[in-house]
């Protein structure tokens, strides 16, 4: 809470209203500050323009160092420091590594995309994120635009156009 | 939700709910004060849990010597426990993973609770390894942590160290799995609540905000988390086999293993589902949200998997006659006729004979039936891990080290105990966090509520919502 910001935001009652609305938004060049909803509305993302996660990329590139770590590390251990016969196998005994390989694998892949996922979205245990209303996480589906220095006309028009595609109820509020 | 839903499709969720009955139904046994139902379960349960504290310290303190286990059986009820409760856990990840990949709607009812199911039984499957060592302090020995003898490392080539890494993989992922689901559902929960109940769920919802940025991050998380639990849940039961089928005693010494466990871990994961879930839904009054079709769904699964699992046992009878190989055939002809036929009996009866009244759609439909069977099934499948433990080990190459086990007190007790702690931590769940998942069951509500699709559909609902979704396709 750094920067404290006016947000004219608009509660819409249901998905498909909002999402006319975000349209609507895009074809008016009105820059959308955010929407949040309760639950993932499909088509929302390509509505609003957002650009697809990359988060599948940071979990290729964990798994990638899982998979690495696994088994460099058995190889290390089997052949350089501290070489065994198992059952008259050879050393670097490949097949009985994938087991653990593949474990590694995921593990690193699901912590480190977690943790990524946690920390780009700006959330940690105890956070305390501002919101708009409680009832965003219920049944409200809200539109919020930055109205931070804006003329007061600009900011009718924002209303206007809020409660013109549908909203139930349109609020200012500074986070 | 982009969605062709087929007219003869039947609904997911009844009642005509809206998304705010939805957050209410589903959020409202989370603030009040638990009913008598659940405090006598809970009693109950915490007795066990008791229970469960003094058979473990017994065996702490006096030694494993208190188990009846000896030099030929040196595998029993704990073992037998272990493979059980992990093989529980695995519905957990099929309905969280599995069915989201296929996009099987119905998940969505169940999926929340099943995975707290998961985590609790595997933590309960992973008491008995550790203690099985006996000397539990020295359980940090199983890791290749940098020591001073040597150090010396594990040994990488052992199944009983993959299952280390199978089974503390899984029960992570699966943590993080079920957590950052949770994490929007405990928002709900916040934004309804004051006070310290409020900065509670604040801290457990690590402030999110519900923003569209972040849905879409956890759209991908939680399909990536999918994608990585379907071969890591096939993974960890295929390496729980492992751990007999790479040994050479006959009986455990076969490739059919993987598979077959696999497949009983799926029969007997959906049976423990079905027994939580039927109580579940009565005592928090969600019968509109875990309706019959999601019960028929999971009986059909019962069914397709009970079946697999006969199918395994009578391919391993007919392998082991036809390999010719005598000590092969001995060990059949032991399981089936031998000391402990009695398990065997049980577990055929329960496993592959009893499911098969699931061919009818009115039993696979009757709520009676199907608690009976879960119950039936989870006892059959508790008996399928004591018949592949015991009665092979029982009758090995040498008759004179022959012998017979009968669990003591002390086992019985720890056994018992780990239902305890189980039950125990899934009532203590159902109090503190949502048992559905609520904002998936929101997104399905338009392809899978009673009043958009089934008989009951009101027509220009369905007209409204089939044109934004053509729109949002584009």
């Amino acid at each position: 809470m750094k920067h404290q910001k006016e947000v004219i935001y608009g509660l819409y009652d249901d998905e498909e209203i909002l999402l006319r609305a975000v349209k609507k938004a895009q074809a008016d060049h009105i820059e959308i500050m955010d929407v949040f909803t309760p639950f993932p509305v499909h088509g929302l993302d390509k509505a609003m323009g957002l650009e697809e996660s990359r988060l599948h990329i940071a979990g290729f590139a964990y798994g990638l160092t899982g998979t690495l770590t696994a088994f460099l590390f058995m190889t290390w251990v089997f052949t350089r420091d501290w070489p065994i016969i198992f059952g008259g196998k050879p050393y670097w005994s490949v097949p009985s590594f994938i087991p653990i390989t593949f474990e590694v694998t995921v593990l690193f892949a699901a912590i480190g995309m977690v943790v990524s996922f946690f920390t780009v979205c700006g959330m940690a245990p105890g956070r305390v994120n501002p919101t708009l209303d409680d009832r965003i996480t219920d049944d409200k589906f809200c539109i919020a635009f930055n109205a931070a220095g804006a003329e007061e006309e600009e900011r009718d028009r924002l209303r206007s156009f809020l409660s013109g595609t549908g909203a139930s109820e349109v609020n200012m509020k500074t986070i | 939700m982009s969605v062709v839903v087929s007219p003869i499709r039947e609904p997911l969720i009844e009642g005509g709910k809206t998304y705010h009955q939805i957050t209410e139904d589903i959020c409202s046994p989370t603030e009040k004060a638990p009913n008598l139902a659940w405090m006598i379960a809970f009693g109950l349960s915490s007795a066990f849990l008791g229970l469960y504290i003094f058979t473990v310290a017994w065996t702490i303190w006096f030694g494993i010597g208190t188990w009846n286990l000896n030099r030929t059986i040196g595998w029993g009820w704990d073992i037998t426990n272990f493979v059980w409760w992990v093989g529980i856990g695995h519905a957990g990840t099929l309905i969280s993973a599995i069915l989201l990949l296929f996009r099987q709607r119905w998940r969505t009812g169940v999926n929340r609770a099943a995975e707290a199911m998961t985590i609790f039984a595997v933590m309960c499957a992973g008491q008995f390894p550790l203690i099985h060592m006996g000397r539990l302090w020295l359980g940090i020995f199983i890791f290749p942590y940098p020591n001073t003898r040597g150090p010396l490392w594990v040994n990488f080539n052992s199944p009983l160290l993959w299952d280390v890494f199978a089974i503390s993989t899984y029960l992570t992922v699966s943590l993080l799995f079920w957590y950052s689901g949770l994490v929007p559902d405990f928002a709900t929960l916040r934004d309804r609540s004051q006070g310290l109940r409020r900065k509670i769920y604040n801290a457990v919802s690590f402030g999110w905000t519900g923003s569209a940025k972040h849905w879409q991050r956890f759209e991908s998380l939680a399909l990536i988390l999918a994608g990585l639990s379907t071969p890591l849940v096939l993974s960890v039961h295929t390496i729980v086999s492992f751990d007999f089928a790479t040994s050479v005693i006959p009986g455990w010494h076969t490739t059919i293993f993987p598979p077959y466990f696999v497949a009983g871990a799926i029969f007997s994961g959906f049976a423990m589902v079905q027994t939580l879930m039927l109580i579940a839904r009565k005592v928090l009054k969600l019968e509109e949200y875990i309706t019959l079709q999601h019960i028929d769904s999971m009986n059909k699964v019962i069914l397709v998997t009970g079946t697999i699992v006969g199918v395994a046992y009578l391919t391993e009878l007919f392998i082991s006659w036809y390999s010719g190989y005598i000590y092969e055939q001995y060990a059949f002809y032991n399981r089936v006729l031998g000391p402990y036929w009695w398990s065997y009996v049980g577990m055929m009866a329960c496993n592959v004979l009893s499911p098969q009244v699931f061919w009818s759609r009115k039993i696979r439909r009757s709520i009676w039936w199907t608690f009976v069977m879960s119950i039936f099934v989870n006892i059959g499948m508790w008996f399928e891990r004591f018949v592949i433990i015991a009665t092979t080990l029982a009758r090995d190459y040498i008759p004179s080290s022959w012998s017979y086990y009968v669990p003591t007190w002390v086992e019985i007790g720890i056994f018992l105990g780990t239902l305890g702690l189980f039950f125990t931590l899934f009532l203590t769940f159902t109090r503190v966090a949502p048992v559905v998942a609520v904002a998936e069951v929101k997104a399905i509500l338009k392809a899978g509520g009673d009043q958009y699709v089934g008989p009951n559909a009101k027509p220009h609902h369905h007209h409204g919502h089939d044109e934004v979704s053509t729109e949002a396709h584009h």
